[in-house]
């Protein structure tokens, strides 16, 4: 226990000073973004990188197919595209030249566009000219900073890349479950299958029985136990500190709306007749609440899937960010390496509140799992629901 | 200035249509095949195994419930047969006593008949002795009566001690 810990701030130190002597101020809400962020790359060790399939489109030029290893972590342009701290970015000038093309470092500037809003925008210069670079494209409309730009990003990133691993994993143990099942017959359970049959078991006897209903909950449990395990899967695998795990794949936004999505789909298409009765003609009360009540239960039927996209993606961010600020102190104490007993003290200090941190985190990532499953099974639960008790309202 | 830039940095809030796409992509694929290959045959076997059990359970409850009115049953039976142990021998025991009563009733009257039998009997030897010993009695008077007649008897006195001395002789014998 005591020599781990002067490993570790041994380790730490060393990370320290490498940080000095790249000559790079650190800048700790950069680096927890880059860090929590998706990435064309893997990043896996100092200098080492796993290069990804990128499958790229953009309007005006088609599609593109590439291995991001071509861009050279940055230093080279390939058909416009640009790799910009680990993510794929395009110039969107028409002028700039196809094919690959040696490029500088990577520039921050300020602009002010068209709506007299100032923005930093990054940008490259060639040929004595700034190009600036478009982030790829998003959902947001532009609310959250994001929008639609001049190309589509559909590659195997950082992301999708851990989220087949967990998802091959997860198809093999539940198939090696299965297997379990098929040659333990009219036995006892063993070794895997034991261990996952106890989860099994609750989420069938905690959630989706009681919430669905003895009658019908057979007919959502595959989505429920995809929905548990996926998501339980993909939390574990960003709580491992080194590849392939530490990716915060369900802290992405991106990740959490699909499978709200998919809660709010499955839930609306099995809605029975009182269900939707109940959302748009409340029975039982009277007509002018009805014109107060009916809107906010149709607002609810958003509101639902969107605290489920919400929390578990706050949750999930919010662990990567407390953990990578905790490791971050090491490098604010030892005054960017600068001070090597700062680094010692935020070292232990940082440890200790990590692997803290890191218990609550295994929690959470059970925790979850468990809750988006079950707000789930009691959505689809409450519209399935057959009532017989219209006195009740 | 800096809150901009974080908003600007903080990419995971942005909904990225790729990842989007991918997502679904994974999450359909677990559930179709997880779904078909795992999820529905675990459920299957988890109910065929809990229902096998309930089963068991309850035909351990019935062969106790069986064995128990079996074991009442045969505590019947040897009630019942403890019962008609006690009358049997309580019969025995009424029968013997009956038949020594009536063995000693028997007995008793055989016995009384008996005395009864030699009372006559001794009767009937007395009354012949006493006819026996009149007739002898008569046959020595007549004797006596004789021999008185064969001497003369002077005297009343002579007679009388003459009697009396026959008497005598008669006793003697």
């Amino acid at each position: 226990m005591k020599y781990g810990f002067i490993i570790g701030v041994i380790m730490m130190n060393t990370f320290a000073l490498n940080a000095a002597k790249s000559n790079e101020f650190y800048d700790p809400v950069s680096t927890v973004m880059t860090h929590i962020s998706d990435a064309n790359e893997f990043h896996i060790w100092k200098g080492v990188h796993l290069p990804l399939p990128c499958f790229l489109y953009a309007p005006s030029s088609g599609w593109t197919i590439m291995s991001s290893g071509q861009f050279d972590h940055g230093h080279k342009a390939v058909d416009r595209y640009v790799l910009n701290h680990g993510r794929v970015n395009r110039i969107s000038a028409d002028h700039f030249p196809m094919g690959k093309v040696e490029i500088g470092e990577i520039l921050h500037k300020e602009i002010t566009d068209e709506n007299g809003k100032v923005k930093e925008v990054a940008y490259v210069i060639y040929d004595g000219e700034d190009f600036i670079l478009d982030k790829p494209s998003t959902l947001d409309g532009g609310i959250l900073g994001g929008g639609i730009t001049s190309f589509y990003d559909f590659s195997i990133t950082k992301n999708v890349f851990t989220m087949l691993l967990s998802a091959v994993l997860l198809i093999i143990v539940f198939i090696l479950v299965a297997k379990g099942y098929r040659e333990n017959h009219g036995k006892s359970p063993k070794g895997i299958q034991s261990l996952f049959e106890v989860m099994f078991v609750f989420i069938r006897d905690e959630v989706t029985k009681p919430m669905i209903g003895e009658d019908k909950y057979e007919r959502f449990q595959p989505f429920i136990m995809t929905l548990f395990f996926f998501i339980l899967f993909c939390n574990l695998f960003g709580l491992i500190p080194f590849f392939p795990g530490g990716v915060n794949i369900t802290g992405n936004l991106a990740v959490t709306f699909t499978l709200a999505i998919f809660t709010f789909i499955v839930t609306n298409i099995n809605g029975n007749k009182h269900y939707w009765e109940h959302v748009f003609w409340m029975p039982g009360i009277p007509g002018w609440v009805k014109i107060i009540l009916t809107p906010v239960e149709i607002m609810a039927l958003f509101i639902k899937p969107f605290s489920l996209m919400i929390r578990l993606f706050a949750n999930i961010s919010a662990g990567h960010i407390i953990i990578l600020s905790l490791i971050g102190l090491i490098f604010l104490f030892g005054d960017n390496g600068n001070s090597v007993g700062g680094a010692a003290v935020g070292g232990v200090i940082g440890m200790l509140f990590t692997a803290f941190m890191n218990l609550i985190e295994l929690l959470v990532a059970f925790l979850q799992a468990f809750i988006f499953a079950i707000l789930s099974a009691s959505y689809i639960g409450a519209a399935v629901e057959d009532h017989h008790h219209e006195e009740a309202h | 200035m800096k809150t901009i830039i974080f908003l600007a940095d903080l990419d995971v809030i942005k909904p990225d249509p790729g990842l989007i796409l991918w997502t679904t992509v994974v999450f359909l694929l677990i559930y179709f095949v997880l779904g078909k290959l795992a999820f529905k045959p675990i459920q299957s076997a988890l109910k065929e195994r809990e229902d096998n059990i309930q089963d068991a359970l309850d035909e351990a409850k019935k062969a106790r419930e069986a064995m128990a009115s079996l074991k009442s049953e045969n505590e019947a039976l040897l009630k019942e047969a403890q019962e008609e142990r006690s009358k049997m021998l309580k019969d025995a025991r009424d029968m013997s006593t009956s038949i020594l009563n009536e063995a000693k009733a028997k007995a008793k009257e055989e016995a009384k008949a008996i005395v009864l039998n030699a009372k006559e009997e001794i009767e009937n030897q007395k009354l012949a002795a006493v006819t026996q010993v009149k007739n002898e009695l008569g046959i020595m008077v007549i004797d006596l009566a004789e021999k008185v007649l064969r001497k003369n008897l002077k005297g009343d006195k002579e007679q009388e001690e003459y009697v009396a001395k026959l008497v005598d002789e008669l006793k003697m014998n």
